[in-house]
């Protein structure tokens, strides 16, 4: 079990600095200066005036030192739990911004994988060898876990949000009412997490269902579950161990789609101006804020990592096998 | 069993996480928010701004209200100079008035000294009186080398506070006119408020607890939107009779053009700021949005678009070149079509309609230029450009081709669009331009530099001054780094020379500014160092279901700018708001 962990530990050790490296070196490439842009919006004429400027915006985000020490800088920093200054919303720190807008991603991710996780294996266990429900319903999660998440949340803001008008077109919550502990307060922004929600949900939700039929139609055409059939066993208990069995590829299904479902998410946020990650994301790319994408991606980075070893950790517990063959390892 | 348990166990988590996002979730940022001033105004009832009180607004924040700093003009949270702080003087643009605001009066009272008189009465938000000494504190700022209004120190020698209401100026050299724009431009701060604080501090602080002079104070934020709340006490109130009357103004920043029009069409939004392209269909429709004009060009002018030539490079170097380029121009076309008219095309001098005064128009119509496909191929094949090899378009006159560039920044539609139609009428005179669309950040490095053939700028906004435009197009010397002023890096000695006696023209001496400028404008029409394309609008778009009376061309209406845009609201935009009147009951 320890040498399990310690193993992937490792691993998730080194993921981390390779790609906390990747991500402190990418914008570096990106074509222009920040410090040109944020200088040129003060619109100074003066020439002296420019260059006294600029030389303090350099030094104050510490580019004024050969590359190799603001890398070394950037790690001292990070390890002390400061990611800088926005140079988007100059002077905020990152750190700031990220904490701030982590609750609404989260609140978007969390439920909709997790529920159309739940949700699509069940529909999709329930729908297996059933030939009505196979024929209507298999066609629609097809169509949905094909839908880009971007188009799907268009159209639903689109047709829920301005042709009908039932939810709002964006944003997090009205922008009649304050954040506070109303009732008021929480309708709104309940009513704005539907739409960005729904679209996340739907396009998950399909992908795992037809994943699941598939798997409960392989264990069902098992020996196992035919030995049972002609014992005479009731269909529900053969599905019902069919199900257990075909829920394990599902969950490292659900570690290998993270990255994908995360990227998902920050598109969703962009088409209904949501302020999470991936709002900040786009920002921090229009205006060229090194400081701030480097966070939001640190943020990212550290999210999916947890998540995998969460599932990794969830894997043991679930599938015996791994459990008895870490045991037998030990030993 | 074990099985179901733990679905139900994850089901619960899931709802956990849920409820903790939905009523957690913006919590930090409830209880971050400075509290305004020390008259600190009652929070509004319920958390919610009630709609009959509340003024929403758009179009200025592109990110985040990030710092109340009145020194930072350019990414302040809207309102912080206007709302809180303010500044000595008003300048009307449409009718070229300067109105004493904090000031009273002010003179020039020698030949290098200027007096101002401040208005008795004027006090901060935190009760204490606004002194001369404030201004004076204000002005040396400047003397710091990071602060944008540094070169004014080039040419001011010292500031004293005569006494409690009276500060005296004595310069090195009297350029009215740039010391003209800076007393309606420059936002006074409390002395005793930011005395300690360093160069730092004053440049990059953020200012949580703006404490000005103004008719609002600070309410709350996040980040998509800025809260500001009406005090009492605002001195204008009593001194001018005048008052603001929503208690609220949410200011939202600007998301896509989408979420702009969506929330104007569902009453969200009282002014928006924005520019919506295809506006002037739902001014036309009965949408309930208007504009200061109910027609073509519905909006009145904020800045010239110019496009500017690198006069570095060739064939850009040549006169007759610039001339035939400019000629080749299909501005109707970029009108109509690109902007449905929402823009009114340039006159050639550049200069904005409110300068109409300063245009020679006999200067324009010996010299002007306007589209016309056969004389610029008339001016090019006059100076020597030739087609040679027959594919169209004219090679330099060595015989190499031309090969130029257009550039704007990417994601700028409408500019996108707009240079596509020059390429296009520009090769059709047989001048080869390609448009191209780097990043913002990339174009602004290659301005500087000066690494570009040609790019579309708008930066110079409307002021008190045809000064202002002159010292954009022939600013000398050329720098290493040119990063405001000249991007074409142009040189002519004469014109600069005369851009400087302009600055030296007393404001009110019309006729003596006149002269000057005509000249230039020859100088200009000659020469070409940029050619002007068109007037960019003072973008707004109003609805009247809560708010009414606002600014437009109809008789009896106010006639002041309808816009909450930075560094507009000393320019009129405080007018706006204190002639709204609410539609329902007082």
């Amino acid at each position: 079990m320890r040498q399990y962990f310690g193993r992937k530990a490792l691993i998730y050790a080194l993921t981390f600095f390779v790609a906390v490296t990747i991500n402190w070196m990418i914008p570096r490439f990106m074509p222009g200066d920040p410090i040109q842009g944020l200088v040129a919006r003060a619109q100074v004429a003066d020439p002296a005036s420019v260059d006294a400027m600029r030389a303090h915006y350099t030094n104050l985000f510490g580019l004024d030192v050969p590359w190799w020490q603001q890398y070394v800088n950037f790690w001292a920093a990070l390890l002390r739990g400061d990611m800088g200054i926005s140079i988007w919303a100059f002077p905020t720190p990152v750190t700031d911004l990220i904490i701030r807008a982590v609750p609404y991603t989260l609140g978007l991710l969390i439920p909709a994988i997790l529920l159309s996780w739940w949700a699509g294996n069940r529909f999709g266990a329930f729908a297996a060898r059933r030939k009505w429900l196979d024929n209507t319903v298999l066609p629609i999660g097809y169509l949905l876990t094909a839908t880009p998440y971007m188009w799907l949340a268009l159209l639903l803001a689109w047709t829920l949000a301005i042709l009908a008008g039932i939810f709002p077109v964006s944003h997090a919550y009205s922008f009649a009412v304050q954040p506070s502990w109303s009732w008021e307060f929480l309708g709104s922004l309940a009513v704005h997490w539907v739409l960005p929600f729904s679209s996340l949900f739907l396009v998950m939700f399909g992908g795992w269902a037809i994943g699941m039929r598939n798997l409960i139609i392989y264990e069902l055409e098992s020996d196992y579950a035919n030995y049972l059939q002609a014992l005479g066993a009731r269909s529900r208990l053969v599905r019902g161990y069919a199900f257990r069995n075909a829920v394990l590829p599902q969950i490292t299904g659900l570690a290998l789609q993270l990255g994908t479902i995360v990227a998902g998410a920050l598109v969703t946020e962009i088409v209904f101006s949501y302020p999470g990650i991936g709002h900040l994301i786009l920002q921090a790319i229009n205006n060229q804020d090194f400081f701030l994408l480097q966070g939001a991606f640190l943020f990212i980075v550290l999210g999916v990592l947890v998540a995998n070893f969460i599932i990794d950790v969830v894997y043991t517990l679930v599938d015996p096998r791994t459990r008895i063959r870490m045991q037998g390892n030990a030993v | 069993m074990r099985n179901r348990s733990r679905f139900l166990i994850m089901c619960f988590a899931a709802s956990l996480t849920v409820a903790g996002c939905t009523s957690g979730g913006p919590a930090p940022a409830a209880s971050a928010p400075p509290t305004g001033s020390a008259a600190a105004p009652a929070p509004a009832a319920n958390g919610a701004f009630p709609r009959n009180q509340t003024l929403y607004t758009s179009g200025t924040q592109y990110g985040p209200p990030a710092n109340w700093n009145p020194i930072r003009e350019w990414d302040s949270a809207t309102g912080t100079k206007g709302l809180v702080y303010e500044t000595l003087f008003l300048f009307d643009p449409q009718k070229g008035d300067f109105t004493p605001w904090l000031a009273e009066s002010g003179s020039w009272t020698g030949d290098n000294e200027y007096t101002l008189k401040l208005r008795p009465g004027v006090t901060w938000s935190d009760g204490k009186p606004l002194t001369a000494e404030d201004v004076v504190f204000t002005f040396e700022l400047g003397k710091m080398e990071t602060i944008p209004y540094h070169p004014l120190w080039t040419f001011l020698k010292s500031a004293e506070a005569v006494d409690a209401t009276t500060a005296k100026f004595t310069f090195t050299k009297p350029n009215y006119q740039q010391w003209a724009n800076h007393l309606y431009s420059r936002a006074i701060v409390p002395k005793h408020l930011w005395e300690g604080r360093d160069e730092k501090e004053v440049l990059d602080g953020v200012n949580e607890k703006p404490v000005g002079t103004g008719p609002y104070a600070y309410q709350s934020h996040d980040q998509d939107r800025m809260a500001w709340v009406k005090r009492d006490g605002w001195w204008a109130t009593k001194a001018l009779n005048l008052d603001v009357k929503p208690k609220y103004i949410v200011d939202i920043v600007n998301g896509s053009n989408e979420v702009a029009l969506g929330l104007l069409l569902q009453n969200g939004l009282d002014l928006s700021n924005n520019f919506l392209p295809g506006i002037a269909n739902l001014v036309q429709g009965k949408f309930g949005v208007q504009t200061y004009y109910p027609e073509p060009p519905y909006m009145l002018s904020a800045n010239t678009a110019w496009l500017v030539l690198n006069t570095e490079k060739k064939p850009m170097d040549d006169p007759a070149f610039r001339k035939a380029m400019a000629s080749s121009i299909d501005m109707k076309t970029i009108v109509e079509k690109v902007y449905g008219n929402l823009v009114l095309p340039a006159s050639p001098t550049g200069l904005l309609p409110q300068w109409d005064k300063y245009i020679d128009k006999d200067v324009v119509a010996k010299s002007g230029f306007s589209y016309d496909e056969a004389k610029a191929k008339k001016l090019l094949a006059d100076a020597g450009y030739k087609d040679a090899d027959g594919d169209g378009f004219v090679e330099n006159k060595d015989g190499s081709k031309i090969q130029l560039e257009l550039i704007v920044p990417n994601g700028w539609t409408d500019w996108m669009e707009a240079i596509r139609v020059i390429s296009g009428s520009a090769k059709k005179a047989g001048i080869n331009v390609e448009p191209a669309f780097p990043e913002y950040p990339k174009l602004v490095a290659d301005r500087g530099t000066g690494k570009f053939d040609m790019l579309l700028n708008n930066e110079r906004q409307l002021s008190n001054t045809p000064w202002m435009y002159y010292d954009y197009i022939f600013r000398l010397p050329i720098q290493k780094q040119q990063n405001t002023t000249n991007f074409g890096r142009y040189e002519n000695k004469k014109a600069w020379d005369l851009v400087r006696d302009l600055d030296n023209r007393p404001t009110d001496d019309a006729e003596g500014m006149a002269k000057i400028t005509s000249e230039l404008q020859q100088i200009q029409l000659d020469d070409m160092p940029v050619i002007p394309l068109w007037y960019n609008g003072l973008w707004a778009q109003s609805t009247s279901t809560v708010w009414k009376n606002w600014p437009s061309a109809a008789p009896g209406a106010p006639k002041n700018a309808p816009t909450l845009w930075r560094n507009w609201i000393e320019l009129g935009g405080i007018y706006t708001l204190t002639e709204l009147q609410p539609v329902a009951g007082g």
